[in-house]
């Protein structure tokens, strides 16, 4: 008697079997509070000193709108470029063998281990106009080094695991046998690549590329050394931030931090729905 | 269309997968590739389909009627291909799988979509599936991706269908099923079709010729019936269904081994025979000519016979016989019975390497 009002106490969960639920929930929600939620709201409380007026005002403001271009325009170009080499690079990962290939892996992931400011420097002494690469690119009448080009290199350096890591995997999971089976029904090998691989792999190659996208819109120490950081031309929005938080403008500052948190969630919630659906397809849904 | 294979060799580095093999397949015949893994049946299977290239010594002929694709590339050599695991296209439907090889044709040669609709269509029907057209791989059972992956494979007409373990994925009952529609398949469109098999029953029940095969060498071609009847050598006879071994010594014409003896007509010397488990009588006493005492340790019921585990302190390995449900009723059978083995029959493979005919000799009694 007791034991059943007691289910009814807890209302008509029924009775799991692996234990932990409660224990291990409540930690995961703490620490998302703490770690991603108190931040986003010490964001929004430093909005809350703004009038509406004045919020659009500093998120239009010319300069910041230059920002925006520069920094989509050049996060746009380096995630295409990741996807056509991350897609090799992934490929010749999963479908050879040969020697150095475990060490040609493990370098996929120095992006990640590098300090972006290490990298910035590199990429800005290298590229400079007396620097090795920018020697030999300035007489061809490349600019990288202080142009927006530049600062799309070093946005594809630091993203491009994003789009290995995420596509690598779909690859190893892939049968042979189904760019075989293609092959024997006549398909050329281009056909097979874009019918039966590319599809396979596309939305591998979209989420990866999202988050290399997402990546390179808030990219900072990368980017700055090497962008020059000229008005209107090649500076960035996470620069136009950080001016911001310099000249004690917590509000400016979070104003356009705004703008780039919602861009960048609104874009991976977007990948997140249209994968699901993919992905439903693949395993059985009604999709 | 015929298949003729000559010196067809295949090596991965330094170890050889598959010696030098001659093959003769004629137009509508279908043959089953069987042997243990590791035999070399899926490599050649897969040579034939140019998946895989032989080794490139100046005999090596693969021909299709008259047309050599020795050296033509898979997708020019017209064979039809299915795999263990299905292969379809998870990303497209039952129908889009299917058209999949009209649709990659040259703009010349490719039917129009309406032509290519229809043939798909009537293809669906074929394997009994033109309502689940619409669907993706991952929502149907094992056995209909099968036949889905068969309807794709005919799409194009080929000259040869190769099957590599059709039906190794799915459980024992599609099986059943699946070989028996394959059969009706093939009777009725006529291709010459060519698949792997590891299950001796699958490749007796559904061939009109089995090529055995064992560490990349051809042990025997011959009809299912030949086979069995006849098995070329040892390995042959031990791989097509279960063997009983009697090891022991022969003196004067009676085989010893502990306190079994076995009246036989062989010269003095170790002997080995071996005995399938349906030439195996059993009896509550010895007869004259044959005394092998042994203890039932297992029965199992099911089926058209009863299968009997016996041992007994004079054999290494236990004996499997099957004996019919009315012996088994007559006899009373239990775990732990003490009775009597008399063999009708025996075979001897004397010396492998020798090639001498195997003899099998009706047992006296």
């Amino acid at each position: 008697m007791s034991s059943r009002s007691f289910a009814i106490g807890l209302g008509s969960t029924p009775k799991r079997v692996l234990p932990g639920f409660g224990l291990s929930l409540g930690i995961s929600l703490t620490f998302v509070s703490l770690m991603l939620l108190l931040p986003m709201t010490g964001l929004f409380g430093q909005l809350a000193g703004l009038s509406l007026a004045e919020y659009w005002a500093i998120i239009t403001n010319e300069r910041v709108v230059a920002s925006y271009v520069v920094t989509i325009g050049a996060a746009a170009v380096a995630a295409i470029v990741n996807a056509a080499f991350g897609l090799l690079l992934a490929w010749v990962l999963v479908r050879y063998t040969f020697p150095g290939k475990r060490l040609l892996d493990a370098l996929m992931d120095l992006p990640f281990a590098l300090p972006t400011a290490v990298a910035g420097i590199t990429l800005a002494t290298l590229y400079s106009s007396n620097g090795w690469m920018g020697q030999l690119l300035e007489p061809l009448g490349l600019q990288v080094a202080y142009t927006w080009v530049g600062i799309a290199l070093a946005m594809s350096f630091t993203s491009i695991p994003f789009v290995v890591r995420t596509v690598q995997p779909v690859l190893e999971d892939m049968p042979n046998e189904m760019d075989e089976a293609a092959l024997t029904l006549g398909a050329s090998d281009f056909t097979g690549f874009r019918r039966v691989i590319l599809p396979h792999l596309w939305p591998a190659l979209v989420t990866g590329t999202g988050l290399a996208f997402v990546r390179s819109l808030g990219e900072f120490g990368a980017i700055i050394f090497i962008a020059g950081n000229m008005p209107y031309e090649t500076e960035i929005t996470a620069l136009m931030i950080f001016v911001r938080l310099q000249e004690y403008d917590y509000a400016g500052a979070s104003a356009i931090a705004s703008v780039v948190l919602f861009v960048s969630l609104a874009l991976l919630l977007a990948i997140n729905i249209w994968q699901g659906r993919f992905i439903k397809r693949l395993h059985g849904g009604h999709g | 269309m015929s298949i003729r294979l000559h010196e067809i060799g295949k090596h991965f580095g330094r170890t050889q997968a598959l010696e030098p093999i001659d093959l003769d397949i004629t137009e509508g015949e279908l043959v089953g590739l069987l042997g243990p893994s590791g035999s070399g049946k899926t490599t050649l299977l897969r040579i034939i389909a140019g998946l895989e290239t032989a080794d490139n010594v100046a005999g090596a002929r693969i021909l299709f009627g008259e047309r050599d694709v020795t050296h033509l590339h898979v997708r020019d050599r017209r064979i039809g291909f299915v795999f263990q695991h299905y292969a379809l296209f998870r990303h497209m439907t039952v129908f889009d799988n299917v058209a999949f090889g009209l649709t990659v044709m040259p703009r010349k040669s490719r039917p129009s979509s309406g032509e290519i609709r229809s043939r798909v269509h009537r293809l669906l029907e074929m394997v009994k599936l033109e309502h689940m057209a619409h669907r993706y791989p991952a929502q149907l059972s094992g056995g209909q991706q099968q036949r889905v992956s068969l309807a794709r494979a005919l799409a194009l007409r080929p000259d040869v269908l190769l099957l590599d373990e059709p039906f190794g994925a799915l459980d024992a009952k599609v099986r059943q099923e699946l070989r028996r529609w394959l059969r009706h398949l093939h009777d009725e469109l006529n291709f010459t079709s060519l698949f792997v098999t590891h299950d001796q029953e699958e490749a007796l029940e559904l061939s009109d010729r089995v090529v055995v095969m064992s560490n990349g060498r051809i042990e025997q071609i011959d009809t299912p019936d030949e086979l069995y009847r006849h098995p070329a050598n040892r390995f042959v006879f031990e791989f097509l269904g279960d063997v009983n071994h009697l090891e022991g010594t022969v003196r004067n014409g009676v085989l010893t081994c502990g306190d079994a003896r076995l009246a036989v007509d062989l010269a003095d010397g170790p002997e080995e025979l071996l005995l399938r488990p349906h030439e195996l009588e059993l009896a509550p006493s010895a007869t004259q000519h044959a005394h092998l005492p042994v203890c039932v340790t297992a029965i199992s019921p099911v089926g058209a016979e009863v299968r009997v585990e016996l041992e007994a302190d004079w054999l290494g390995e236990p004996w499997l016989a099957t004996v019919s449900h009315a012996d088994y009723e007559r006899l009373h059978l239990t775990r732990g019975t003490r009775l009597y083995a008399a063999p009708r029959r025996w075979h001897r493979f004397p010396d492998e390497r020798s090639k001498q005919a195997a003899s099998t000799l009706e047992a006296v009694s």
